[in-house]
């Protein structure tokens, strides 16, 4: 649903996903690494904040549990950035225990870059615009601070059973 | 240097907030590149539209309309020249 700029041109070749800690510890993953770390099959309905629903879509992706399972950090806080410069903000207890995953595919297709691909953050329990498109990669943060359309209207925290839309 | 209430600036404010954008000239906070904001890239998209500088693509503005409601985002100029 976010495009914000023209559409960035990313293949799978030269996409990289990273996570860097409060410490400047970054861990990075080629797209073949992020495979390897398992692929789960993934049915979930998305809320969109302009009032429409997607029910039952069938996407594929991997669990942040096991990303975050290889980083350490004490930060309660993540920003995620894509390529493109695009950024959305999200607590990092929200992103973990099955919630969120590194999404490549949805309704059996690779994810087209209209869509968010080659990858795309898929966090279905909050409205859409936090499953950021083109995904590159997490940035822990200690405190809250505001993404991109968080900084220009949007709820800080986006939960569409609490219509979480706006300021 | 002491500061005064942020209402002493409501009338001028009122005044230039009729401004006609089409025209109004703007400069980049990123490339410093002044353009009428017509002349800026435009991204129309679900959460809102987003408009880029011409020269070096950063953000320069954002329109969010929702709920009755709406909100400007000029952070990417430095300044806007109003025809005054
Ligand atoms: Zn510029």
């Amino acid at each position: 649903m976010l495009t914000a700029g023209p559409t960035p041109p990313v293949q799978p070749d030269e996409w990289e996903f990273s996570v860097e800690t409060e410490k400047g510890q970054t861990s990075r993953w080629s797209w073949d690494e992020m495979h390897a770390l398992g692929v789960d099959d993934i049915e979930i309905d998305i809320h969109c904040v302009t009032h429409w629903s997607r029910l039952g879509m069938n996407w594929r992706g991997v669990s942040l549990d096991k990303i975050f399972a290889q980083v350490t950090t004490s930060s309660d806080y993540v920003m995620a950035h894509s390529y493109g410069g695009y950024t959305t903000n999200i607590p990092l207890d929200e992103l973990l225990d099955g919630r969120a995953w590194i999404a490549f595919e949805a309704d059996g297709r690779p994810l087209t870059a209209e869509h968010g691909g080659p990858a795309r953050l898929l966090v279905p329990h909050l409205y859409f615009w936090k499953s950021a498109k083109w995904v590159r990669g997490l940035r822990m943060m200690e405190r809250e601070q505001p993404g991109f359309w968080e900084s220009n209207g949007y709820s800080i925290h986006g939960d569409p059973w609490k219509e979480e839309r706006y300021w | 240097m002491t500061h005064i209430d942020g209402n002493a600036m409501s009338g001028v404010l009122s005044e230039l907030l009729t401004v006609e954008p089409t025209t109004a000239r703007s400069r980049c906070a990123n490339c410093g590149d002044v353009a009428a904001l017509a002349m800026a890239l435009v991204y129309p998209d679900a959460a809102g539209w987003v408009a880029r500088c011409r020269a070096c693509h950063e953000v320069l503005a954002t329109v969010v309309r929702g709920d009755g409601r709406t909100w400007l985002s000029l952070r990417g100029m430095t300044a806007i020249e109003l025809e005054r």
